[in-house]
């Protein structure tokens, strides 16, 4: 089954670039924690119709992919599985917003469109900002920053366990998948009358599996704390990502560049 | 109080489906010995070990490790004391890389990060697998993945080494550097295992188990020696104590192959 066995590489794809050791993943987790919320902080509060001021977002990301090493078609991949979402939320808008907002000479183009591109652009950065943030800190290293953040460890634990359980769950149903196939090479897909006893197959399965690696966790001294070592000293570096992009996120949301420059470029020519 | 000795007494359990897993077990295990537990699938093993430290507690009598029973309330003592290596070892690695899954344990007790990565890498090295150590696990080879599912166990310094299956699934080779590495440790070893042959280079002394109950204790060379024995306990003498099918063909006492 190449696509569940593609989707389980894909978990492991963004550990494995956690693993890296360019300057990006060198960096404290919590500053890239809080950089990165700061940036979905001021990513989501632009208006319906702020598309080209919030254009200029868009270097953050690239900037991280090009110093993190991080190829953007595995990133890409993963945005397009949750693109429905984001595409549901806003394709109606073309239909009830049919103002004029941009006029050319020789086009017009609706607010509808306009606030749906928005939407569209505020998906594709805020979710790029996530899967980057995990593919250059690592789910422990993120783990560690929000336990520096006072947050409970219950909630830090059921993060964990849930990115852990995601890769056992795949691995049952790989499994199961391949044998099912196996055994019934007329069929395409997992025939509905089989639906039920796969399904509680898969869940009984985990479960048993998560198990045995909870008590091997209580094996070794487990008592409810991830420990993931402690955490780096904070450098100039790490002061200067924070400061440096934070200011920039905020020149962007109050300074509309791409207006700015325009005026400046209009302004020169005449 | 030495923790290396294990004594079970009167060890019963029952499942929460009303199997009687083990009837009245007892024996008493002292410093640095090498036991091997045999006996088929389903007599018993798995569950007797996970009594060893407390992931089954017993329905009736007791377990103690150098005098302390194994309570809820003693089991962070008993559990840095006793290393329990899983039967698969993909159910103890769980971290990204080789290293946190070693660091683990000693984090868990708090250790100093400096104490924590001279053990960490000391364990590795007593595995021979320190070049893998920012592998992540699921890349392992089978071998490999054994050698650090004990090297997670080592980096937390027990005094008693409990082992399911250890050569299971292991390639030969593997399996041959699993057995040269048993042999080197100096803790109390108790492993239970389908490979007899294993058993008898490792284990001085072997207990059977049949239906959850002992049916034997004794040194494991007079255990294979007893035909009697193994015929009711479902077993065979190990691979090299059987005659070589090639060396005694034409022979009349020679059986099938």
């Amino acid at each position: 089954m190449p696509t569940i066995a593609e989707s389980l590489n894909n978990i492991r794809l963004l550990d494995e670039l956690s693993g890296q050791a360019t300057p990006v993943h060198r960096l404290h987790p919590l500053t890239k924690l809080l950089t990165t919320l700061s940036f979905l902080v001021v990513t989501v509060s632009f208006g319906k119709y702020d598309l080209s001021a919030m254009l200029p977002l868009i270097i953050y990301p690239v900037a991280l992919m090009i110093t993190g090493d991080i190829p953007f078609t595995p990133l890409f991949k993963r945005m397009l599985i949750i693109s429905p979402l984001a595409i549901g939320l806003g394709i109606f808008n073309p239909f009830f917003d049919r103002e004029p907002l941009i006029i050319l000479p020789w086009l017009q183009i609706s607010g509808g469109w306009v606030s749906f591109t928005v939407i569209m652009l505020k998906f594709v950065l805020t979710v790029l900002a996530a899967l980057i943030l995990v593919a250059t800190t690592g789910i422990t290293g993120i783990a560690s920053a929000l336990r520096a953040l006072r947050i409970p460890k219950i909630f830090v634990m059921q993060l964990i366990l849930t990115y852990r359980y995601i890769a056992l769950l795949l691995e049952e149903v790989a499994r199961i998948l391949l044998a099912y196939s196996l055994r019934s090479p007329f069929s395409r897909g997992v025939h509905f009358s089989a639906w039920g006893s796969l399904s509680g197959q898969l869940l009984i399965k985990t479960h048993l599996r998560a198990q045995r690696v909870y008590e091997s966790m209580l094996c070794r001294g487990f008592a409810g704390e991830y420990n993931t070592g402690s955490l780096k000293r904070f450098s100039l570096l790490d002061l200067a990502y924070f400061t440096g992009f934070t200011l920039f996120f905020i020149t962007v949301r109050y300074g509309n560049i791409p207006v700015r420059i325009g005026a400046l470029i209009t302004d020169l020519i005449k | 109080m030495s923790h290396h000795i294990i004594e079970v007494k009167n060890l019963d359990y029952v499942y929460p489906d009303g199997k009687q897993a083990l009837k009245n077990i007892s024996f008493r295990i002292t410093h640095g010995e090498s036991v091997g537990i045999i006996g088929l699938n389903g007599a018993g093993k798995s569950t007797l070990l996970m009594h060893l430290n407390g992931v089954l507690f017993p329905t009736g009598g007791e377990v103690s490790i150098g005098e302390v029973a194994v309570r809820k309330s003693t089991l962070p003592v008993i559990r840095q004391h006793v290393g329990f290596i899983f039967q698969n070892p993909d159910d103890q690695l769980f971290m990204s890389t080789v290293y946190d899954d070693v660091a683990f344990g000693p984090r868990n007790y708090k250790l100093p990060e400096n104490e924590v990565e001279k053990r960490v890498l000391s364990a590795l090295d007593t595995v021979g697998i320190a070049h893998l150590r920012n592998r992540p696990p699921y890349k392992l080879s089978e071998g490999e993945k054994r050698s650090a599912a004990i090297a997670s166990i080592l980096s937390m310094s027990p005094d008693i080494l409990v082992m399911d299956e250890p050569s299971s699934s292991l390639d030969p080779s593997s399996r041959r550097r699993l057995i040269k590495l048993l042999h080197s440790f100096k803790h109390t070893r108790i492993i239970a295992s389908h490979d007899l042959d294993m058993v008898l280079e490792i284990c001085e002394r072997t207990i059977v188990i049949k239906d959850g109950e002992i049916l034997a204790d004794d040194s494991t060379l007079k255990i294979f020696q007893n035909e009697e024995l193994l015929t009711i306990s479902g077993l065979e003498k190990p691979f090299c104590m059987q005659k070589c099918p090639v060396c005694s063909a034409g022979k009349s006492d020679m059986e099938p192959v």
